[in-house]
């Protein structure tokens, strides 16, 4: 679905992603794991169409099983082919209501009745956020606005759903939850690019996986393999 | 006597708040003080006074002409001057927008000439008529009325509509409105295509009312607007609205009950701003933010 070719990013002169290739088929959850500052946010804001200074190539399937080349083009063409950043740091807007998240969501869709379907779905994935949806975001708990930014990113009904580090600062029972429902969204038929620090989290869902240091990929397979390895093992899982 | 102050008062106060507007919805957006904004204020008021006057057309083409000629020209202000500079530090685009608006002024004077040319009222708008003992002139209250009307339309499409909903949100994280499938350059331009179409209207108003137009006209009401808009809170569109009606008040009754202070008129905005970047520096109904003006 998403195939990523030698891609180099570079962030306020900072040479952040280098020669990176990943290949995310249709249906499943791929991650791509490292420490901070390893450029992983870097490549996926550069897929989301957030960075300028990216080269290489970014070729996508889109709905209509045409192949398009989509490096380079702003954030809105990616949303309406289909793909979707939930950021990092969540950027709930916080004087606005959950439901005006939600709704600013669904800004490039017109077809009122999947919209107000949508919002139920996310409401039934995160039945907090239906309580909330006359609040404020900025007056939600830090795992409420994580659930509120999935659920956002999901309004625009895409096909790959990115998630920059969904974990970061959540509890750890929090976490369990909210990567419980991504395994759910990704059942329901949604393709995911996952970009995790907590690694074993990640790795557990994931059917994919990928190794990010210093803007190089240093090892691959799947979830189960790097789970096991005994160099992942000691630089992100502990031990 | 009072009442008579009083709608004045509110008409001033109100064509103020009309162009307080566009202040304050670019520095929301943008955190850009357009100071082109009140050349587009004079510009409107230059279109109409062509079209209705030189070339005699209906009054309503007219206003319809100056509004889109001022729409045309903030969004080619913004083309030109801004856009290029929007990843530039934001000096680079305030000191773009102090000469886009001396471009415009000297422009203007060559082209339209510097002296003042005198706008025939229409009949039916200035004509007076008594309520009780009160005269009034249908100018005066058709005035505030259009204010009103244009800025009630304005707060449903901010607060009722998708692109308002967008408006709000880039306002406070452009990055991630984009994330949403925004196309921030066009709200940016719908800002400016507002913006500059409540400024031809109160530009319009504002000939009609000292009938005449020319091309430095723009300049001191646009400067008391802006305080306007800082005395609201920059950002906050109602707020503008209230900061205009307190300038107009405070201009209009000042001279009313100490006739001596006449002259001291155009100072009352500025000891207004002192004072409120004094005591109050974030505007009546701003909110807080480390990085205003």
């Amino acid at each position: 679905m998403l195939e990523i070719k030698n891609l180099d990013v570079w962030y306020g002169g900072i040479h952040a992603v280098k020669n990176l290739s990943m290949s995310i088929g249709k249906g499943e959850i791929v991650t791509l794991i490292g420490a901070n500052g390893a450029g992983k946010s870097s490549a996926i804001r550069a897929v989301a169409g957030l960075v300028k200074e990216a080269s290489g190539s970014v070729t996508y399937i889109a709905r209509d099983g045409g192949a398009v080349s989509i490096l380079g083009k702003p954030p809105e063409y990616m949303v309406k082919m289909g793909i979707s950043l939930s950021p990092e740091g969540r950027r709930i807007l916080p004087h606005l209501t959950v439901e005006e998240n939600l709704t600013l969501g669904a800004y490039s869709r017109r077809d009122k009745a999947g919209i107000a379907r949508d919002m139920e779905t996310g409401y039934s994935l995160f039945p907090k956020l239906k309580q909330r949806r006359k609040q404020k975001g900025g007056t939600l708990s830090g795992g409420e606005q994580q659930m509120l930014a999935v659920a956002r990113a999901l309004m625009s009904h895409p096909d790959l759903l990115m998630l920059d580090e969904p974990s970061l600062g959540l509890a750890p029972i929090l976490v369990d939850e909210v990567f419980g429902t991504i395994e759910k969204i990704n059942e329901e038929g949604r393709t995911i690019l996952l970009v995790e620090q907590n690694a074993f989290a990640a790795l557990k869902i994931a059917h994919k996986a990928y190794v990010l240091e210093t803007g190089s990929i240093t090892l691959s397979g799947t979830g189960a393999e790097l789970l096991q390895d005994p160099k992942v093992q000691a630089a992100y899982l502990g031990g | 006597m009072f009442m008579q102050h009083f709608i004045n008062a509110l008409g001033l106060g109100s064509l103020y708040g009309l162009i307080a507007i566009g202040y304050t919805m670019v520095y929301g957006i943008l955190r850009l003080i357009n100071f082109a904004h009140g050349d587009i204020f004079m510009l409107g008021a230059y279109f109409v006074f062509f079209a209705t006057i030189q070339y005699k057309l209906p009054w309503a083409l007219g206003v319809f002409i100056a509004v889109m000629g001022a729409i045309l020209s903030g969004l080619l202000v913004d083309l030109i001057a801004y856009k290029p500079l929007r990843d530039a530090p934001r000096i680079s685009a305030l000191i773009s927008a102090i000469g886009v608006s001396f471009f415009i002024e000297n422009a203007s004077m060559v082209a339209f000439t510097a002296r003042p040319q005198a706008v025939i009222q229409p009949k039916q708008l200035v004509e007076a008529f008594s309520v009780g003992d009160i005269r009034l002139v249908p100018l005066n209250i058709i005035v505030p009325a259009i204010s009103f009307v244009l800025v009630g339309m304005l707060l449903w499409m901010i607060y009722r509509t998708k692109r308002g909903l967008a408006m709000r949100s880039i306002s406070h994280d452009i990055e991630t409105t984009r994330l949403m499938g925004v196309s921030v350059n066009r709200i940016i331009a719908l800002t400016f295509a507002i913006g500059s179409g409540l400024a031809a209207v109160a530009g319009i108003m504002w000939a009609l009312r000292y009938p005449k137009v020319e091309p430095l006209m723009g300049f001191t009401p646009g400067f008391k607007a802006f305080i306007a808009a800082v005395f609201g809170g920059v950002g906050s569109v109602p707020g503008a609205m209230l900061g205009g009606l307190a300038l107009g008040f405070i201009e209009i009754m000042s001279v009313a009950f100490f006739p001596t202070l006449s002259g001291y008129k155009d100072a009352f905005a500025f000891v207004l701003l002192v004072i409120i970047l004094l005591v109050k520096p974030t505007g009546l109904m701003g909110e807080k933010s480390e990085d205003k003006i």
